[in-house]
């Protein structure tokens, strides 16, 4: 009996991809999505667990298995309205969370086969799902729930755990006002995460859902120097949620870093998707083109810089990492990709420092070979130097893609908000408070940079706690 | 939406433009030494451009600009009336202003606009201003009847002679440094060579001198770090940690490498916006 049931698991439904060697050369979306029928197979596969796992391993605890169940009754509508109540970027998370950590990293059919697709499921719920009433998708109701007179909450940075802030309050009835620093809302999720890998019509999808609940953007609004947190309790805001991201990119502190052509990840990726440098001259940010890119760094930010200066025309992309790809961060599935789309993974190399030409700009750089070690407080190998070996590499573009310190602007403005030692704001694990009442903040100001489904989830604890002490 | 123009002025026809731009939030928080970001149009780069005043009451704040790329040259196609998509700030650490008693404040080009807010806000506290601007000739000198008005002293100096000393503000400099007793502090705004200049002319001195960096910025919020310079052997960013820093400590060559470092796509950026122009009968 036993032995049937197994038999009858069927193997996880693929994702259809663009073909590497074509994508390689564009921006659009490498993952194609499921179609109908292939959705409806995958969602068939969930063995409807009476203690869902699944649902534990997900931040903002999704009712995973319930949308399932709907999927499989071809409930579509039910199906999204079980998601958005609990996530209000179910078109983003199914596409760059780490499902594989997480929710499916949980499945109990991952014991012996592989897990359900859960993250590609989100995604065809939430692609497919017409949003013409996100009211009533969310609220259960024709129209938004009645509005709470007088009570305003304000979020300062309109990025994904401020977004899921936004988007939980006003369906209670809660008038939100997200102040953000771009010209454009949307945090990480649009200068950031490049549109091959999340398309900006996406995001857009999911902001104007939010705009139909009431939730108002005001773009170009610096928190901590146009408005400060004080500015806006006089302006009558009961709560203040500060989500202002992880900020000011790290560099390496090796010489020749500031030569013409070392760029952050964050500079390049900012250039090239807030600014659609890809597109230029049609759109004026520029971003240069060049032969040899290298890569220091492997998170998820890395792989995206260097699949984005591949598609931007360079000849040769490459990683430098200092490790072997075995303690890559990122997530398994971008390193392939990568891979696959022809970046190199440079192994046990650690940058030494960088040299131009009597211009000042990058004509390449030397890195010291490295061996593995014991593992150190991370559990990872650490890498030892190999005395004396060095490489030249030559390179007319690096792109530095090793993290981030806090940004000072919020910070310096309000010096009451109590810090931890690595100079993060100090928040409340539960409700995400700080050290000035009714001031909440969350995701990588608090945390570092995390994902954007931590984000979130810090979002949805902080906006659960002023819900609850709002209405 | 967007911030209306409601004054606009060819301070020098065809090359440098005042405009006052209806931005009370920005206004009500400017203080000297600030810039803002502005994107002209969805398709526009963010550009950073110093705040050369800004009236509190009427919220509204001054921008002086040079045309020298597309979207200045865009920019410049406005109106009165018009609006600008995105006026973003006010951003950058202000002015150190305090009382110290005599301040030297150098301008040269259109950095005379933004040394002119610098220069008010250290006569409002009561220290004795003393303006240098310089320019190529006379007709291409801003901001002279205004720092009249609050200067003591409004020096000149031009290349070709037209106006005040033949020669360069450095010039001008190294006579005050050595006529007057005591100058506590020298402030430079303008083109990198000029700035440069100054430094190594109060150098010898000892007197504390400040410049006004504007390096390549995307975001102007701390997140990208392209503005990034080297000052007293350290990276530090222009638009969190500046713009302005101490001049003796910064290094000219490195900024100017990164200043032109986009030179190639400006230039195809520029000659895309004049034949779009050009086909659509031009503005």
């Amino acid at each position: 009996m036993a032995e049937n049931k197994k038999k009858k698991v069927r193997a996880r439904t693929p994702m259809p991809h663009q073909d590497p060697l074509e994508r390689g050369k564009n921006f659009k979306e490498v993952a194609l999505g499921y179609s109908r029928e292939q959705a409806l197979v995958e969602a068939e596969r969930c063995l409807q667990c009476k203690k869902p796992l699944c649902q534990e391993g997900c931040p903002v605890n999704i009712d995973i298995k319930g949308f399932i169940a709907h999927l499989v009754d071809d409930e579509l509508d039910e199906a999204y309205k079980v998601i958005r109540s609990t996530n209000s970027l179910p078109a983003v998370c199914g596409r760059v969370c780490p499902q594989e950590t997480q929710c499916e990293g949980k499945c109990i059919l991952g014991k012996k086969y592989e897990p359900v697709a859960i993250g590609r499921l989100e995604r065809y719920v939430a692609d497919t799902y017409a949003a013409t009433s996100a009211c009533e998708a969310v609220a259960d109701v024709p129209t938004c729930a009645s509005e709470q007179e007088g009570v305003k909450v304000a979020c300062i940075g309109a990025g994904p755990s401020s977004l899921t802030v936004a988007g939980y309050l006003a369906t209670r009835g809660i008038s939100v006002d997200v102040y953000e620093a771009l010209h454009e809302p949307g945090g990480v999720l649009v200068y950031g995460i490049p549109e091959f890998r999340l398309p900006k019509s996406v995001v857009s999808r999911e902001l104007d859902g939010l705009r139909a609940l009431g939730v108002t953007f005001r773009t170009n609004w610096v928190g901590g120097k146009t408005v400060t947190i004080q500015d806006l309790f006089d302006d009558g805001y009961q709560a203040v949620f500060v989500g202002v991201g992880a900020g000011l990119p790290r560099f390496l502190n090796v010489p020749g870093e500031n030569l013409v052509g070392v760029f952050s990840a964050n500079e390049y990726l900012t250039r090239v998707n807030l600014g659609h440098a890809y597109e230029f001259p049609n759109y004026d940010t520029p971003a240069y083109s060049a032969r040899q890119v290298v890569v220091l760094g492997a998170g998820n930010v890395a792989m995206d810089a260097a699949r984005t200066a591949l598609r931007m025309g360079a000849n040769e992309v490459s990683i430098v990492y200092r490790r072997s790809e075995e303690e890559m961060p990122a997530r398994r599935e971008e390193i392939q990709h990568a891979v696959e789309e022809g970046v190199r993974l440079r192994c046990l190399c650690g940058p030494v420092s960088f040299h131009g030409d009597n211009q000042g700009r990058l004509k390449g750089m030397t890195v010291q070979k490295m061996a593995l070690g014991e593992p150190d407080d991370s559990g990872r190998c650490s890498p030892i130097c190999i005395e004396g070996a060095t490489e030249q590499v030559p390179c007319d573009m690096a792109i530095i893609a090793v993290g981030t310190r806090p940004n000072p602007i919020l910070l310096d403005a309000t010096p009451d908000l109590a810090l931890n030692q690595w100079g993060y704001i100090q928040a409340d694990a539960e409700t995400g408070e700080t050290s000035i009442p009714n001031v909440f903040a969350g995701g990588d100001i608090v945390t570092g940079a995390a994902t954007v489904i931590s984000a979130m989830g810090a979002g949805r604890r902080a906006a659960t706690e002023i819900a609850r002490r709002l209405l | 939406m967007g911030y209306e123009i409601l004054v606009k002025e060819a301070l020098i026809p065809g090359q440098t433009t005042l405009m006052v731009i209806d931005a009370p939030q920005v206004a009500k928080k400017a203080l000297p030494g600030n810039f803002v970001m502005l994107r002209t149009s969805e398709n526009g780069e963010r550009i950073p451009l110093t705040i050369a005043d800004c009236d509190k009451d009427n919220g509204t704040i001054t921008i002086v600009y040079l045309v020298v790329g597309k979207t200045t040259a865009e920019l410049n196609t406005f109106e009165q009336g018009d609006q600008i998509l995105d006026v973003c700030g006010p951003l950058g650490n202000p002015t150190h202003i305090e009382k110290s008693g005599t301040v030297v404040c150098v301008g040269g080009g259109t950095g005379i606009a933004a040394m002119h807010h610098i220069a008010k806000g250290h006569a409002a506290v009561g220290n004795r201003v003393i303006a240098i601007i310089g320019a190529r000739s006379k007709d291409l000198l801003l901001f002279c009847s205004e720092l009249s008005s609050l200067c003591p002293e409004v020096r000149i100096a031009t290349d070709d002679g037209s106006a005040g000393h033949k020669g360069f503000v450095t010039e001008v400099l190294q006579d005050i440094l050595e006529t007057e007793d005591e100058v506590a502090e020298v402030v430079a705004v303008g083109p990198v060579p000029m700035m440069e200049a100054v430094c190594r002319v109060t150098k010898p001195f000892g007197t504390k001198t400040t410049v006004s960096l504007n390096s390549i910025m995307v975001d102007g919020i701390g997140m990208c770090g392209a503005c990034r310079c080297t000052v007293g052997g350290e990276t530090r960013f222009a638009c969190v940690d500046g713009p302005e820093f101490d001049g003796q400590a910064v290094d000219f060559g490195e900024l100017k490498a990164r200043l032109w470092q986009f030179k190639e796509q400006e230039g195809e950026s520029m000659k895309q916006f004049s034949r779009e122009c050009h086909c659509h009968g031009g503005k």
